[in-house]
């Protein structure tokens, strides 16, 4: 005689949620409220499509087979009810939609228009002339592209990298905001001071052999590396 | 159409004042009616360098603050009919300049003249930058050195930012005037070279003016080095850069030294 094995039973678990509906306050004369219905649904046909309505018939005092006239001439203007409310349990039917109590009044909240995402902000300065002796290039939301050199008095600070296609004779200030992962690039490196997120070096200590060629600054831990690029 | 035309260099002693006298002087030989105007107030020398310092009743700033018109202060050269020069205050500083007031007096000058040259003042102050202020074209006076180099970049940093010109978004044509290029030197290799200049300075050439004493005698006698002695090196060099400035194509001559056969059996190098 073997066990039979029992269907696994799943709990049933009840559980709540709150929805917010529209209610209709239906007025007597009950046809001249169908009619602001009309309008209102020429006006705008898809409004009440798929919005759930309440209907709270506390002002009108209806039989039951004028409640189930009004629910049905809602159908017929694809406004489908989701309850009663204000009406004695007795008027109410199986085949109509359930009384409802205890609702409590909400603020329908419109959806706000959307805003018109706003535009991009740069990442990146584009410099397409020399910056001279005495000009200070400050730009802490990215990369600074320089097509030219950068003279002798010259400084650059930027929050992102320095791109110079020329040459760097002044100072160049990368990744100020904290950002360690910042370079600096330049076609021949003349640099009176160079610094990546604070670690900076100043002229003296770049090696010659790194001179005259195109190079690259970047920071390993806490010391920078000057490498040639080639 | 009038230009004016600013001739600067950021550091002192560089040769702006010789230059203004000697490309002012040689645009006004080629027909060119020409002002020259000193911008140095306190510490005029253009006056001195152009032979007029004995006759200079009234000033720029005189003009500025309304003391005087325009053609009470204007000084005819003696020598050439159609150079004129506007001297500075030698008692007042460049304090004195107004904004306003040079603004007005350049363009009363374009009504007169062809070419309208601002000598500056050395420094990146008020006295450059409103010699600057009002100029089409621009002239950097540079000597081969890098401290001389640097403060030039300087001003052309400023040339394009402190110009009523570049404040429109409209571009003032600068071109480099290398002076005192000193050929000995350069034979050596102990001078900035002019395409290390011109590498560090982007700017397009004028020209090269080699250094010479015919400038020194030229000053002392109160005329610009091209009329003084249009035959020497230098005034060559400026009146073929007064033509390049008219527009005319003239291939760069780089000065070479030319030393007799005495002087080269005999001849002591200045210490």
């Amino acid at each position: 005689m073997g066990a039979r094995a029992e269907p696994v039973r799943q709990q049933m678990r009840l559980r709540g949620r709150s929805y917010v509906a529209f209610v209709f306050c239906p007025f007597v004369p009950i046809v001249g409220w169908l009619e602001e219905i009309d309008a209102t649904l020429a006006r705008s046909p898809g409004f009440f499509v798929g919005k759930p309505v309440v209907l709270d018939l506390s002002a009108v005092d209806l039989s039951q087979s004028a409640i189930a006239h009004l629910v049905t001439s809602l159908e017929s203007r694809n406004i489908r009810v989701l309850g009663i409310e204000g009406v004695d349990a007795a008027h109410v039917t199986m085949s109509m939609p359930p009384l409802l109590t205890g609702g409590r009044h909400c603020v329908i909240q419109q959806n706000k228009p959307e805003k018109p995402a706003a535009k991009p902000k740069p990442t990146s300065l584009l410099l397409e002339s020399p910056v001279r002796s005495g000009q200070s290039i400050i730009f802490a939301e990215g990369d600074v592209t320089v097509l030219g050199s950068v003279s002798s008095g010259a400084e650059i600070v930027a929050g992102g990298s320095i791109h110079i296609y020329g040459t760097l004779r002044g100072r160049a200030m990368a990744g100020v905001n904290g950002n360690p992962a910042a370079r600096i690039y330049c076609q021949k490196i003349e640099a009176e001071l160079l610094a990546i997120d604070g670690y900076y070096q100043t002229a003296e200590q770049i090696d010659a052999s790194v001179r005259n060629g195109p190079a690259q600054a970047w920071l390993e831990g806490d010391v920078m590396k000057i490498t040639p690029l080639n | 159409m009038a230009k004016v035309l600013v001739v600067t260099s950021g550091k002192g002693g560089v040769g702006k004042t010789t230059s203004t006298a000697a490309l002012g002087a040689a645009l006004a030989q080629s027909g060119e009616k020409v002002v020259v105007v000193d911008f140095d107030v306190g510490l005029r020398n253009l006056d001195l360098v152009m032979g007029a310092e004995r006759r200079v009743v009234f000033d720029l700033i005189n003009v500025v603050q309304g003391v005087a018109k325009l053609s009470q202060a204007l000084i005819r050269d003696k020598r050439l009919e159609n150079l004129w020069l506007l001297p500075a205050s030698q008692t007042r500083d460049k304090d004195a300049l107004t904004d306003e007031g040079v603004g007005s007096i350049i363009a009363e000058l374009r009504t007169k003249f062809d070419w309208i040259l601002c000598d500056s003042p050395a420094g990146i102050e008020r006295g450059a930058t409103l010699a600057m202020r009002y100029a089409d074209e621009a002239v950097i006076i540079t000597n081969p050195e890098v401290s001389s180099v640097r403060d030039s970049d300087r001003i052309i940093g400023m040339l394009d930012s402190k110009t009523v010109k570049a404040e429109k978004g409209e571009h003032v044509k600068k071109h480099v005037l290398i002076t005192r290029y000193d050929t000995a030197r350069a034979a050596r290799g102990e001078m900035l070279t002019i395409e290390d200049i011109l590498e560090i300075l982007a700017t397009p050439l004028l020209g090269i003016i080699p250094e010479s004493q015919d400038v020194l005698r030229a000053s002392n006698v109160g005329s610009p080095v091209t009329l003084s002695n249009a035959a020497s090196a230098p005034a060559r060099a400026y009146t073929d850069a007064a033509r390049r400035l008219m527009g005319e194509t003239i291939t760069m001559l780089v000065p070479v030294e030319r030393k007799g056969l005495m002087n080269r059996l005999l001849g002591r190098r200045a210490a």
